[in-house]
């Protein structure tokens, strides 16, 4: 009885037809990279040039240069003697341990990385709080982007742009926009809507709306979402490293298949200093530009 | 009377996905809730037909649910209206573009919110400023506009403060204080002091009074508290379910609620207190002007009185009895003058609330007279029709 087995086994794909499916659609975007790889490589140039002067800023200054900077950048964000301190401790013990320029390489990365992530997310963001259908569309977006392991979507990224820093970036960036994009929908959502009725009746326009009253209303919430993603990009480091990007998760990569324990630990503890500097520093500044909305909801 | 400020014709609201489609139902007269269950529609506001006077405090009152808040979301198109139209002077709201919608909401119209609307993240002067900036006015004269205006509602020295460090009636202050300072010439106060204490409430009332005097606004004031409406409003509207019940100046709504809704709603209100001399003043019995006494004794006695009120060409002078004239004959060398003669007794002013005359009424036997600012006499008061009119509800009250 051929015709009743589905009862028993799935009806499934003739297995010729599947990977006929599969060379098709991998020729087909094969056949894309190699039409369009160099014009859309040639597109992210910029990226690349700005990503090696940024490293190579990091590294080749002198170690107490850095240092400097980042501390009074800590001290300047959060006005905390104490986490200004930490920041001088946790630099000074990843230096010792021998660490230092592949902590500089990750530090550049992570930045790039965030700034774009903010750049795109909150026009992103905006957008997806202007109108429900948006809100649909990117929401379905975004879940496959959070739920999908990051190495399927690697693939295609080498294939077309080979590997090195800009796929990384592109990595770590597809990773770590969601939270960026989602809490700045949800705190603009979240506005009081008689304080936008206020400005409306005012006679403020769209623009005015937004700039005045919406986006820094939105602000506790949009700094939460750049704090995730600062979190995320770092998170994304040891699986950048994969496709070749440098810094502290080549080491970890490393340990990894040669069972250096130690190696891997350090590396590890490097990249948890650097998310808790990060982490702590962006959560102080946004307290301090927050005091009075803070005030609001502490009554 | 001149021509109104604000008129609304045809005024309907239907909530819902399509509420065209839901508007003929409506203007076939059937009911809300049948509309609600059949179409799964609201209807917001139903017909309404309003003319508002330049100058004027306007009240809508209603409770929840009865439209008010979205019918004066209406006049600056907060919310857009199914059908209808609405004129400003001349200006039709409802055909402006958005351009021309700003500038109608920037120079037109400003308004005041129950939760006082204002920005957290701006100090005091920057959101009494705002509806300036708004409108692109220089910093420097735009600050120094706010502070005069904050000054005005008594909050000089708040300037730097956000509002999360002032009280709720100090917020409302600033709401006020911002919406006065775009100079626009109507004011949509919605529910504006309903969020207050009762205390900071009546200051907030006496303070927009006193404002109004000064201003000359033409304010537009949502409330579901018929005391507050009786008190600050020239004319009412009372809103039910979208419709419009009633409306007419607050005495109006008293002494004659048009039915049984707004007769329930009146029935609590201390008339003592809303109605005043000039609603229930009638002209005097007796009037005496420069007639001798036997002259004035025989005024009084023709039409069954024992006193009548003396007047020296159009000015009151005084209340005469038979008993007093009588008396002054009597004696030879007495007093010929009636004039003189008139004895002085207590007077009210024409907004004297009933509550306040009443005393001064039991006192003495005679209605008591009515003398407005310029010392011109208006009427007199009885103690019969003071009673009457505060408790004709309980002797009309419909069956």
């Amino acid at each position: 009885m051929a015709e009743t087995s589905w009862l028993t086994e799935f009806p499934e794909m003739d297995r010729n037809s599947l990977i006929d499916l599969r060379k098709m659609f991998d020729a087909g975007y094969r056949e894309f990279s190699r039409s369009y790889g160099d014009a859309i490589e040639s597109f992210f140039d910029p990226l690349l040039v700005f990503l090696v002067w940024f490293e190579k800023l990091l590294i080749q200054s002198p170690w107490w240069a850095v240092l400097l900077v980042m501390t009074v950048l800590a001290y300047l964000g959060s006005r905390s003697i104490k986490l200004s301190l930490g920041v001088v401790a946790a630099f000074l013990l990843i230096g010792y341990f021998g660490m230092w320029d592949n902590t500089m390489r990750t530090m550049s990365i992570i930045m790039v990385s965030t700034l774009l992530s903010i750049a795109l997310g909150i026009p992103i963001g905006i957008l997806m709080s202007r109108s429900d259908r948006a809100q649909a569309v990117v929401k379905t977006v975004l879940d496959v982007m959070q739920t999908m392991p990051a190495f399927v979507y690697l693939i295609p990224v080498v294939m077309l742009l080979g590997i090195g820093k800009v796929p990384g970036v592109i990595a770590v960036v597809v990773y770590a926009i969601p939270p960026v994009i989602r809490l700045t929908n949800l705190g603009i959502r979240l506005v009081d809507q008689e304080v936008l009725e206020a400005a409306t009746a005012y006679g403020a326009s769209r623009w005015q709306r937004l700039v005045g009253v919406q986006l820094p209303l939105a602000m506790p919430n949009i700094m939460a979402g750049i704090n995730q993603t600062i979190m995320m990009a770092l998170a994304m480091v040891v699986i950048a490293s994969m496709i070749g990007v440098k810094g502290l998760g080549q080491p970890v990569l490393k340990s990894i298949t040669n069972q250096y324990f130690t190696m891997g630990l350090f590396n590890g503890l490097a990249i948890v200093a650097l998310a808790i500097i990060f982490d702590r520093l962006s959560q102080a500044c946004a307290r301090r530009t927050q005091k009075h909305l803070g005030d609001v909801r502490g009554e | 009377m001149s021509e109104p400020l604000i008129r609304i014709k045809g005024l309907y609201k239907v909530f819902g996905p399509n509420p065209q489609a839901v508007l003929p139902m409506v203007l076939e007269g059937r009911a809300k809730d049948e509309i609600l269950a059949e179409t799964g529609h609201t209807v917001g506001l139903n017909n309404i037909n309003l003319e508002i006077n330049q100058g004027d405090i306007f009240v809508v009152m209603g409770l929840s649910g009865s439209g008010k808040s979205t019918l004066i979301r209406l006049f600056n198109r907060l919310i857009e209206s199914t059908a209808g139209q609405i004129t400003v002077g001349g200006t039709d709201v409802m055909s402006l573009g958005t351009r021309e919608l700003e500038q109608f909401r920037r120079n037109r119209m400003s308004m005041v919110f129950q939760h006082f609307g204002l920005m957290p993240h701006r100090t005091v002067i920057e959101n009494v400023a705002y509806g300036l900036m708004v409108q692109g006015v220089d910093k420097k004269i735009r600050t120094e506009t706010a502070a005069d205006w904050l000054e005005t509602v008594g909050l000089a020295g708040y300037e730097k403060q956000y509002p999360s460090q002032l009280s709720g009636g100090q917020q409302q202050r600033v709401g006020l204080a911002r919406a006065l300072c775009t100079d626009a010439d109507i004011l949509l106060m919605d529910e504006a002091f309903s969020a207050l204490d009762p205390l900071i409430r009546s200051e907030m009332q006496d303070q927009l009074i006193e404002l109004q005097e000064k201003l000359h606004k033409t304010i537009i004031f949502i409330t579901h508290d018929l005391d507050e409406a009786l008190r600050i409003g020239d004319r009412i509207a009372i809103l039910k379910d979208g419709e419009l019940s009633q409306v007419g100046k607050p005495e109006e709504i008293l002494l004659k609620p048009a039915d049984d809704y707004v007769e329930a709603f009146v029935r609590d209100v201390n008339r003592g207190r809303v109605l005043t001399a000039n609603v229930v003043m009638k002209p005097p019995a007796c009037r005496l002007t420069n007639e001798n006494l036997d002259e004035a004794l025989r005024q009084m006695r023709g039409k069954e009185h024992e006193y009548g009120y003396v007047f020296e060409d159009a000015d009151y002078k005084g209340i005469v009895t038979c008993e007093l004239i009588e008396d002054a004959m009597k004696q030879p060398d007495g007093e010929t003058d009636l004039t003189e003669l008139a004895e002085d007794m207590p007077t009210v002013h024409p907004d004297t609330p009933l509550e306040d005359i009443l005393p001064a009424s039991l006192e003495q036997p005679y209605p008591v007279p009515v003398i407005d600012e310029e010392g011109g006499f208006q009427g007199v008061v009885s103690r019969k029709s003071m009673i009457s009119a505060l408790s004709d509800v309980i002797e009309d009250a419909p069956k």
